[in-house]
């Protein structure tokens, strides 16, 4: 493997991180993948099942359309091999799967060999990216929700059947940050694909990882998986406790053992689960009661121009509106928080009415960005009116930023929410005597602006900030400023 | 398992991973009967079968698919009559020993 930027310079005493990870995320279908019940999160418990999710006798499956029209949509957007597939049976005991098997694809999945280019400029490979179907909710009740100390456990099999893609990276990942650059950059490409909503809060994407460490250029090293991360910060912070974890077991003569390991949030560490005594046996056979899934050149064509932008072409066209500014590092990360928000129409929107790209990056990606969903509900031409009135001078930025948190909140005329606070612009004939007043009671910092000291522009702006309550414009005051010292 | 005939503790291991409890006596009867079952079968497996493609479904079917229109699920009640123990509107089932495979 050459060197990438996203390869880490094998840090830890010569030892080099290995990471795959394996990605599930359940599709924004209406219905599950095999029934007709509502694919929904947070309903009443049991009320979307029929006999095909609870695996009642005599009950058949048959395939949701839509759902491998979204599995293909992933798998283009990952420069993914479209191919015939077939589903299996995966058969194992557990409550939270009431027919005793997973319908999943095994040995042909529908999507295969493709890759992720990461915003570092490195490139992970995608082994396969299958579908399969959720299994139920299984609450554990008693010694605290561990599972090892509960009494008993309660199942809601609502989930139990809704469609997933699984996406399994290759062994490509060489650090932490990396790890978390490709859950986040994969998060964006879901969600620009429409297949799914990539709430890894809600459980719809579930990342789990698998590490080992080795020397450079050796064979890879025994690896464990890891299980529970819920966040992209729960992400970087097990397999970074993972690696050192390893590295003390190698470094001290021991043997890493294949594992499945649990992450606990709370005490910042890995846990192994319950050892296993003989490796799982899932007596893979191909599911009778399912037909081979062919999509001809004209469905995946179609599926093709039903995939949107991804989030790399989209931040080029921002970063394009900033001009040579667009390539800087602060720059590149507001553009890349406006993407992964879904707001880059909003911001493009505002820079075509004429607002200045450097503006309304800024409010978009601080702001607006603060509150996502009501930000992308947000009526771009107030939005526009607003950046119009902060441009123009009419309100300061602090003002402007009152007036956006309203309209978050509520939507409405900027114009109207400016008056509501209060906040007019300062004619030009008070601000002169506020600032008369100014020149006064500060004659020194005055004399020392006078001679060329502009830092004193902050000083006396500040000033005017605080003698007007905020409703003299930056701008404005240092402007009058300027012109007063001739 | 073409080669190799089925052994005792082949049909123990089968019977664990498929929760069946056999007996002593039901499992010298069933790993023999699944012996002849399997040399029954091995004569299959000795055929040449280069260039055939495997067969996935008797019959000559693909893309049976539906669309992804919502139908009315069971009624909640109805369903957890049928369960041997429900609390909070959910199925109750025994401590779980073991994790999640």
């Amino acid at each position: 493997m050459t060197e990438q930027p996203g390869s880490s310079a094998a840090g830890d005493g010569g030892w080099e991180p290995v990471i795959g990870l394996e990605v599930h995320c359940e599709l924004r279908t209406e219905t599950k993948l095999f029934c007709g019940c509502r694919n929904a999160f947070g309903d009443e418990p049991n009320t979307n099942v029929c006999p095909v999710c609870l695996g009642l006798p005599g009950s058949l499956p048959v395939l949701n359309a839509m759902a491998v029209d979204y599995a293909m949509r992933i798998g283009t957007a990952l420069h993914c091999e479209i191919r015939p597939s077939l589903f299996h049976r995966k058969n194992y005991f557990y409550p939270d799967m009431p027919k005793d098997y997973q319908i999943s694809q095994f040995d042909e999945p529908i999507n295969v060999n493709g890759w992720l280019e990461l915003p570092d400029g490195s490139r992970v490979g995608v082994e396969r990216a299958h579908m399969e179907e959720d299994t139920g909710k299984t609450t554990h009740v008693g010694g605290g929700g561990r599972i090892h100390d509960a009494q008993h456990s309660l199942v809601d099999y609502n989930r139990a059947g809704v469609p997933l893609v699984e996406i399994v990276s290759r062994p490509d990942i060489r650090s932490s940050l990396q790890a978390r650059l490709y859950a986040a950059e994969l998060r964006g490409i879901l969600i620009a694909t429409g297949a799914s909503d990539g709430r890894m809060e809600e459980g719809s994407m579930r990342v789990d990882a698998n590490v080992s460490v080795r020397r450079p250029n050796d064979e890879l090293g025994t690896r464990c998986e890891i299980k529970n991360l819920n966040s992209l910060r729960s992400l970087v912070r097990a397999i970074e406790y993972e690696i050192s974890r390893q590295v003390d077991v190698l470094e001290s003569g021991g043997t890493v053992l294949q594992q499945t390991r649990h992450w606990d949030e709370n005490e910042g560490q890995t846990v192994a689960l319950r050892s296993k005594e003989e490796a799982f046996d899932y007596r893979y056979f191909p599911e009778p009661d399912l037909v081979r899934v062919v999509p001809d050149t004209t469905w995946q064509s179609e599926v093709a121009a039903a995939v949107g932008p991804m989030p790399a072409d989209r931040r080029e066209k921002l970063a394009a509106l900033l001009g040579p500014d667009g390539a800087t590092a602060a720059k590149a990360d507001q553009i890349a928080t406006v993407v992964e928000n879904g707001l880059d129409v909003l911001m493009t929107k505002a820079v075509h009415a004429g607002i200045g790209a450097p503006l309304a990056l800024a409010r978009t990606a601080n702001e607006a960005s603060a509150e996502p969903d009501r930000a992308r509900a947000l009526d771009t031409a107030a939005y526009t009116a607003l950046l119009r009135m902060e441009q123009d001078g009419s309100l300061s930025a602090t003002q402007a930023k009152v007036v956006l948190a309203d309209l978050l909140d509520r939507g409405g005329d900027p114009a109207a929410l400016a008056r509501d606070h209060g906040f007019e612009a300062l004619g030009a004939d008070s601000l002169s005597g506020v600032i008369d007043e100014l020149i006064a009671a500060h004659p020194n910092e005055w004399t020392r602006y006078v001679d060329g000291d502009d830092k004193l522009t902050g000083f006396f702006t500040g000033q005017a900030m605080k003698a007007t309550q905020q409703k003299a414009n930056g701008k404005a005051v240092a402007a009058e400023l300027r012109r007063r010292r001739g | 398992m073409t080669d190799a005939k089925l052994t005792r503790e082949d049909a123990a291991y089968v019977a664990r991973l498929a929760r069946i409890d056999l007996t002593e006596d039901e499992l010298d009867l069933y790993a023999g009967q699944l012996a002849v079952v399997l040399e029954h079968a091995a004569q299959v497996a000795a055929l040449d079968t280069t260039g055939v493609e495997p067969t996935a479904h008797p019959l000559p079917l693909q893309n049976v698919l539906r669309a992804d229109e919502p139908r009315p699920s069971l009624d909640r009640d109805e369903v957890l009559a049928q369960a041997p123990a429900v609390e909070d509107h959910r199925f109750l089932v025994p401590r779980i020993m073991g994790d999640v495979p």
